[in-house]
């Protein structure tokens, strides 16, 4: 098993016939991802090596029987594709376009809660692979390999690292999944964690964090409610002054709010070990597995 | 990005909130004829971005030309926090009858607008929170139905605002809605809203953030940007289009992923360094924007040693060797380099550093062994 994605996926991708989204569709395909169809409107008939391209996500999904989405879209656009592929019928929305202006993201957040049955994952996220099964998005398959590790993740090279490292301990993954970057992720560490905890393939799970917003102490209380599997946690931007974004929209210290210190601090009050450096993590992963 | 208190104030009055009549001024002279126009007795405001100016002298009432004269030059010039003061606003001292606070931010737990009112105005609002948290009424919006007049209502009634301007509060926060949504900012204060003695509603303060990634739908607020506060290589990144934030420590910092790169700032601070910047050459970094980055980090003569650390997934090693043997070819650069380059084509970036022989370029297996190695070389 794993989450989000796997062999049932049927991906069509928003933005098909753009430079980005031709590359990572056809990488995600040479994968063995199953992608059925591509829409960019005026492109309809057209294809791209052999994946149809359609207008609207309506035909993409009557024609090609499409379950998820990929949104590769210019930032511009991209609220609007990931609504009209909920509208479609779309259940699963992958979003790695980076630059959504924030109202945005609340406007699709609101309508999106309205319709349980979707799931968005990101904006500004490498996406979701499952090692062995489907990769959807921008993360580079070939450092990951089948395994029992859940790895949830707010940034895509830390991601990398940490599951290189437990590559090198023997250690495969279940599923990587990037919320993404950005001020209102469509999933939260809680939703995706809650994922891993119902997948009987995941043994443990492995959550990266980084400085701003509440996400990490959210996790932190659902973890000592309702998470039986252990969970080890990193977060990002210890050395953060207050007041700047570093690199990620999302990521950004208000005040007081949103610090390293506190994340951290809320997650192992609650029980959650914490690791000081993406190596550390791995340690903790691999004493646990082989304990 | 942060407005200053008279382009927030501009940004309030577009959309229909008064604010008190001012005028901007960069010099003493400027001023003194901003504050004979406006006549006496007016506020003189240093224009920096930072919360309680006023207690640190940054905020003076001129009773006549002599006195607005003198405080004018003061305030230009002096640094509140470690900002310069480079503008001043004159505007009308207002009669005060009551002080509330106002203000709507993006919630990211809601993942709502979060309206608040308070009739505690004046005061550091955390501090009300912690005191008297009785005293501010809040409200989630739900951003697809927007602000409703009885939610204005329901607000100044729970808040406790005198009953006469219960109407007239409530339809300020609906224009102060408008503009949050409109302008798409993720923070709009007002700190104090005046009560007159006419009973007027005036904004007092602004403090407006607004969403960069926004910003391309607001050509004008874009222009706002204050580039004269802005530190001249975080401008100069910003022309390079790289991800930058200036940091106190001599330890330069290049990476790959906003996340790596907080990672690899907090690694290098464990082994008891000081970074000195946050760099994110992007994903799929090419070799231009390597030496570039190189460039940027080199501009700060407080650096003594640059961290390399790459974790290539779109990234390739290859291009970034390339880069930085490009970088070394055109800037010589003359401190020490720690590179890590791990990931996407790690064997064939390796082994074109190895072969281009750079002077005091240092390799390392990984991340920890990189940061020691750093931090060392710095002493």
């Amino acid at each position: 098993m794993s989450v989000i994605v796997d062999r049932e996926t049927r991906l069509c991708t928003s933005g098909i016939t753009g430079r980005e989204g031709t590359f990572h569709s056809l990488n995600n395909r040479a994968y063995g991802t199953a992608v059925v169809s591509g829409v960019t409107p005026g492109k309809g008939g057209q294809d791209v090596e052999g994946i149809p391209v359609f207008d609207t996500f309506r035909e993409a999904v009557a024609q090609s029987d499409a379950n998820t989405a990929m949104i590769f879209v210019p930032p511009p656009f991209a609220a609007d594709s990931i609504l009209e592929a909920a509208d479609a019928g779309i259940t699963t929305i992958i979003a790695i376009t980076e630059g959504i202006p924030a109202h945005d993201e609340l406007r699709v957040y609101t309508q999106l809660k309205r319709t349980p049955a979707v799931r968005l994952i990101g904006p500004n996220c490498p996406g979701v692979l499952s090692p062995g099964k489907a990769n959807v998005g921008i993360i580079p398959a070939a450092f990951f390999r089948e395994g029992n590790v859940g790895v949830v993740s707010r940034s895509g090279t830390l991601t990398y690292q940490v599951g290189n490292e437990l590559a090198q301990r023997g250690f495969g993954n279940s599923s990587i999944v990037g919320i993404g970057g950005d001020p209102v992720p469509g999933s939260s560490f809680v939703d995706i964690i809650a994922l891993f905890e119902a997948d009987p393939e995941t043994e443990l799970i492995v959550m990266s964090g980084e400085i701003g917003g509440s996400g990490e102490e959210e996790a932190a209380e659902y973890i000592d409610q309702h998470v039986s599997k252990p969970v080890i946690a990193y977060i990002a931007g210890f050395t953060a002054p207050p007041g700047k974004t570093m690199g990620h929209a999302g990521a950004i210290v208000s005040g007081t709010h949103g610090t390293a210190a506190a994340k951290a601090a809320a997650l192992e009050a609650h029980g959650v070990r914490v690791g000081r450096t993406p190596t550390e993590v791995a340690d903790i992963a691999a004493e646990i597995l082989a304990g | 990005m942060d407005l200053l208190e008279y382009q927030g104030k501009q940004l309030l009055a577009r959309h229909g909130i008064p604010v008190p009549k001012g005028r901007v001024a960069a010099n003493s002279e400027a001023a003194v004829a901003a504050a004979n126009e406006i006549g006496y007795p007016c506020a003189i405001k240093a224009q920096v971005q930072i919360g309680g100016r006023g207690k640190l002298g940054g905020i003076k009432i001129a009773a006549n030309e002599a006195q607005a004269r003198e405080q004018a030059s003061a305030i230009l010039g002096m640094d509140i926090r470690g900002l310069t003061v480079h503008e001043l606003w004159i505007e009308g001292a207002s009669s005060i009858a009551s002080e509330y606070y106002a203000s709507i931010v993006l919630d990211r737990a809601a993942k709502a607008p979060l309206v608040l009112l308070s009739t505690r105005g004046g005061m550091d609002i955390e501090q009300v929170a912690e005191e008297t948290p009785e005293a501010i009424a809040s409200l989630h919006v739900d951003p697809l139905l927007g602000f409703q007049a009885f939610h204005g209502r329901r607000l100044a009634y729970e808040a406790g605002v005198d009953g006469d301007v219960v109407r007239a509060v409530g339809a300020f926060l609906g224009a102060l809605y408008a503009t949050f949504v409109k302008e798409e900012a993720m923070l709009v204060e007002v700190n104090p809203l005046v009560i007159t003695p006419e009973r007027e509603v005036v904004a007092l303060d602004a403090k407006v953030t607004l969403d960069d990634n926004a910003l391309y739908r607001h050509p004008d607020n874009a222009e706002l940007r204050d580039l004269s506060a802005e530190d001249p290589q975080e401008r100069m990144a910003k022309e390079r289009h790289l991800t930058f934030v200036k940091l106190d420590g001599d330890i330069g910092i290049l990476g790959n992923g906003a996340g790596l790169v907080m990672s690899t700032l907090d690694v290098v601070a464990q082994h008891g360094g000081a970074p000195a910047n946050f760099l994110d050459a992007g994903g799929g970094a090419k070799a231009e924007a390597i030496t570039a980055a190189v460039e940027v980090i080199l501009s700060n003569p407080k650096v003594k040693a640059v961290l390399f650390n790459i974790f290539g997934g779109i990234t390739r090693c290859d291009e970034v060797a390339r880069g930085l043997i490009e970088a070394f070819d055109q800037i010589k650069p003359q401190v020490p380099f720690v590179v890590r380059l791990d990931g996407t084509n790690g064997v064939e970036g390796r082994a074109l550093l190895e072969e281009a022989k750079l002077p005091n370029v240092h390799a390392a297996a990984t991340m920890d062994e990189a940061a020691a190695a750093v931090v060392e070389l710095a002493k």
